[in-house]
């Protein structure tokens, strides 16, 4: 079942690729491809129980000698997340192309990058995960290059360039941490079983350091998150909602699954650094956001404050503080519920502001206003998306940093209270954000401005919808993760 | 003595030969014909290399040896050159007289091979003269080129210079250990500094051949310079031969003093010296040139771990399976787009010429390592292997030089892609350079994703004496 989701998209890219297929016509195959492929996870989540390890698993060898093999499953991390993908790739594909040239190859890059990272959530073999991480940077850099608009080539080379850095890194820490095994296995469920640097000092440290900088690059963390903004910026909205809403969390993916599971000692000695930098990374990604006068620059860094939130709790559910595994518990959950918010408001927010650049050009904030009585539509769903984003009870966001900062205040008090400041700014710039662009008086030059249309609406509110879901019964949403039972099988 | 141990090289020879006679004949616009005789001889000489796949011997006196590397070495030699010589004869149309590139291009794939199989040091001096001898004329066969006449001129200047480095260093392990038989010099003491300088003295004579600092100069040049089809045959074949025979090298004295931290630095210096001066170049098959002297530096790294990790010599083979194939497709594409080489030509190419924009896409990607395409099966045995072996600062530094060499590549790759296309487009050459374009990609990507096979049977390989 899973391969058939990874490897669907995969092959439709490849018939558009290659086939000459009308522009009409590419997008209905992408369209009915990913949500095939969502079918596909639908199915999966129906027959999934809740904290009984991983599931659905398939296997077939690919490179014995080396202890590779095609491995797929899900637990109550990778299911989540893969659910979330899925659904936002259905969003992102259907929604209009900002630039119409070249609709094939378009809607051929997209599914290549769904089947990228719907792989990369899947997949239970470290070499396999890797794989897939890069070729998620691959599509993203044609998506950026081709379709973006600005300096996108440049933004492109840049998102590449650090990000495969960040890859190669981790690629390197991979090859360190599965020779500790022996014989060789890339499983991750041997690697997690094994705890293969468990005792080690040195070498794991550099291990852990080579892991933590490769996820940082993509989560993105203070100080290598400065690719993150060009690229946001420059590339099309659909694409933006991606970046954000999906490959940003294969680094915290990649954080919970391989640092915190596979190194458990290792990661809890070095918990307290991670929580400071995802602490940096809150305070600095909020203030940076509330100076920009780019408005999609300013959603792009609101991404390196919300993925802070995520990494300081996953650093506060790794800290192996005993006495507080309930603390721990629900800051593990919060961060998954966290990274799956995130990427439903994010992913939201960049497709409404990709409506705004196909409509007028334009993110500078000054250029806006007043546009509440012509753009009722538009109004709503950024308020809801932002207001969701800043953390308003009753949606999701809320409960996901609600979870984070119980358990960090369980574990590090001061370091959350700090964090708390983060909370008030984003706050403040959404607010500023939202007054600046629908109240006041309207330039004159905004006196055509359409409404969301229909389509886009009915995308956003597929998205929109969850998040209150979420926000008001989460249940369903906490019942799939249970972190207790991650925190069990990888953490004790 | 056995003399069918060595028929796949005989076959090269006869094919050399029978392309030589083949070409008295033939008039000029018929001279391409030579091809056949070529493809035939390198087709028995695989036939005949398979057959004796499961051979470990020393033969010949103990001269030659028949293992896995040189099993090895004569597939991809044998293959790569077949590809190279498919670009010939549409490329030489208008050439004078081609018929013995045929002839020169076999002698030189069986130099080196014979590089690869040397279990002598005798052998293997006459293996590189005759590598390098074949080598200068390839490079300089535009006679009325100036570009390509400078890049036979420096190829053979410096190969000058390092022949005879490899001579002298010959003499003085050869004095020192009183043979030149491997089998002999297995384990021997070198400890000697005379010993140890002409052990010094034959890696740089072997980095010459294969690009690697400090005899790396002449490769930026024969690639512009040379026809491309030689360009893409010196960029590739003698360097198979030169890393497996250095190989065999460290394999024979895994204990000599400096010898791998020697190897080591040269592998630093090669692929940091190619990435940067790769980085600006405005034309592609110079670009292409520097980056294959950085790639050079990326099989030192397995050279350098020798012995040390089980997958050393897997991650070799298959790295340079993986180069060779990506760098003949990247040559391919510039064949099939009659030899364009400023950047600025390649704008636009995706939706000018959209198969051969994917070709060479594909193969920089290959050379960078992007998975699952066969480069990556390369990079990650090394790193893999570098590792192990306890050199894990050699595989940082290969990671760094990645991410540099990745921004050329991009250089390349984002106009092509991105950039609209200016003017008409470019005309092409033939259907054979673009079969043999569309055929290394297809490779590439295919041989990236069905790896395991045939790491198993690299794994596998025993390493004489």
């Amino acid at each position: 079942m899973l391969t058939f989701a990874i490897l669907l998209p995969f092959a439709a890219a490849a018939l558009l690729a290659f086939a000459p297929v009308s522009a009409g016509a590419s997008r209905a195959i992408a369209i009915a491809t990913a949500g095939l492929s969502l079918l596909v996870l639908v199915v999966v989540w129906a027959g999934f129980t809740p904290g009984a390890g991983f599931q659905a698993v398939q296997e077939a060898p690919w490179i014995p000698a080396l202890g590779v093999a095609w491995r797929v499953g899900v637990d109550g991390i990778s299911l989540p997340l893969a659910l979330m993908s899925g659904l936002l790739f259905v969003a992102s594909i259907a929604w209009p192309m900002e630039r119409d040239v070249n609709a094939r190859q378009y809607y051929a890059w997209f599914l290549f990058l769904e089947g990228a990272s719907l792989g990369l959530f899947l997949t239970l073999d470290l070499l396999l995960f890797y794989v897939f991480f890069d070729l998620s940077l691959v599509g993203m850099y044609f998506l950026i290059g081709r379709w973006g608009h600005g300096n996108a080539q440049r933004a492109a080379l840049k998102f590449f360039l650090y990000t495969l850095a960040g890859s190669l890194l981790i690629l390197l820490a991979i090859i360190a941490l599965v020779l500790m095994t022996d014989p060789l296995t890339f499983d991750m469920r041997d690697l997690i079983a094994a705890q293969p640097v468990a005792g080690m000092d040195l070498r794991a440290g550099l291990i852990l350091l080579g892991f933590v900088i490769g996820f940082a690059i993509k989560t993105p963390l203070f100080p290598v998150h400065t690719w993150l903004p060009p690229a946001h910026v420059d590339a099309p909205g659909p694409a933006s909602a991606i970046l954000a809403g999906v490959l940003l969390k294969m680094g915290t993916y990649g954080l919970v699954r391989i640092a915190m599971q596979m190194m458990r000692e290792t990661f809890a000695a070095w918990a307290l650094a991670i929580g400071i930098l995802a602490l940096i990374s809150i305070i600095w990604g909020s203030i940076v956001a509330f100076a920009q006068e780019n408005f999609k620059r300013r959603i792009a860094y609101t991404s390196v404050n919300h993925m802070g939130y995520a990494v300081l709790g996953i650093a506060v559910a790794g800290s192996a503080v005993t006495g507080h595994e309930a603390a721990r518990d629900l800051a593990l959950t919060g961060a998954m519920v966290e990274m799956v918010a995130h990427g439903l408001i994010t992913g939201a927010l960049f497709l409404i502001a990709g409506a705004f650049w196909a409509r007028t050009q334009e993110y500078e904030l000054g250029h806006y206003g007043g546009l509440a009585s012509g753009a009722p539509r538009m109004m709503a769903a950024m308020g809801l998306a932002s207001f969701a984003s800043l953390g308003l009870p009753g949606l999701a966001g809320f409960v996901a940093e609600v979870q984070i900062f119980i358990g960090a205040f369980a574990i590090w008090p001061w370091l959350a209270a700090l964090a708390l400041l983060g909370l008030i700014v984003t706050a403040a710039l959404f607010l500023g954000m939202l007054q600046r662009i629908f109240f006041g008086d309207r330039p004159p030059a905004l006196d055509g401005f359409t409404d969301l249309t229909r389509t886009e609406i009915g995308i956003l509110a597929a998205l929109l919808v969850l998040v209150v879901l979420i926000g008001v019964w989460p249940a369903w949403l906490l019942d799939m993760i249970g972190a207790g039972s991650a925190l069990a099988f990888g953490g004790g | 003595m056995p003399v069918a141990d060595l028929g796949p090289e005989i076959a090269l020879i006869a094919g050399a030969i029978a392309a030589l006679l083949l070409a008295m004949v033939l008039p000029q616009q018929r001279l391409g014909w030579c091809l056949a005789p070529a493809l035939v001889a390198l087709a028995v000489a695989a036939f005949w290399a398979l057959a004796q796949a499961d051979a470990v011997r020393l033969t010949f006196s103990g001269t030659w040896a028949l293992d896995g590397v040189t099993l090895w070495a004569r597939g991809m030699i044998v293959a790569g050159t077949a590809l190279c010589l498919i670009l010939a004869p549409r490329w030489f149309a208008q050439d004078r007289r081609h018929g013995e590139f045929y002839t020169m291009t076999l002698f030189s794939a069986l130099g080196a091979v014979a590089m690869a199989g040397a279990a002598d040091l005798m052998q293997l001096v006459m293996a590189v003269l005759l590598s390098s001898v074949t080598g200068y004329v390839l490079a300089a066969w535009h006679r009325d080129w100036a570009l390509s006449v400078e890049a036979g001129m420096k190829y053979f200047l410096i190969g000058a210079l390092a022949n005879a480095l490899l001579v002298i260093g010959v003499i003085l392990l050869m004095g020192m250990a009183g043979t030149s038989d491997y089998a002999a010099l297995k384990g021997a003491d070198v400890s000697s500094p005379l010993a140890l300088t002409g052990l010094a003295l034959i890696v740089s004579g072997l980095a010459f051949k294969l690009g690697a600092v400090p005899g790396h100069a002449w490769m930026p040049d024969v690639a512009e310079g040379a026809p491309v089809p030689a360009a893409a045959f010196l960029t590739v074949v003698p360097k198979i031969g030169a890393a497996l025979a250095l190989y065999r090298l460290v394999h024979l004295f895994p204990d000599a003093e400096m010898l791998r931290p020697l190897i080591a630095a040269l592998s630093v210096l090669t692929m940091t010296l190619g990435n940067l001066a790769a980085l600006w170049q405005t034309d592609v098959r110079r670009l292409i040139g520097w980056s294959s002297v950085s790639q050079s530096g990326y099989a030192l790294m397995a050279v350098t771990v020798a012995d040390l990790s089980p997958d050393a010599l897997p991650s070799l083979l298959w790295f340079l399976a993986a180069y060779a194939l990506a760098n003949v497709t990247a040559f391919a594409v510039i064949a099939h787009l009659r030899g364009r080489t400023a950047l600025a030509d390649y704008a636009g190419l995706a939706r000018a010429r959209p198969g051969m924009a994917a070709a060479l896409i594909v193969a920089f990607l290959s050379l960078v390592g992007i998975p699952p395409l066969i480069g990556f099966m390369g990079k990650l045995g090394l790193f893999i292997a570098t590792i192990d072996g306890g050199y894990a600062w050699l595989a940082l530094a290969a990671v760094l030089n990645t991410v540099v060499s990745l921004f050329y590549y991009a250089r390349v790759i984002a106009p092509m892609y991105f950039a609209a296309p200016q003017g008409a487009a470019p005309t092409i050459l033939g259907w054979q350079s673009g079969a043999a374009a569309v055929l290394g990609t297809a490779a590439l990507i295919g041989l990236g994703i069905v790896s395991g096979p045939f790491l198993d049977s690299a794994i596998a390989v025993i390493v004489l004496p």
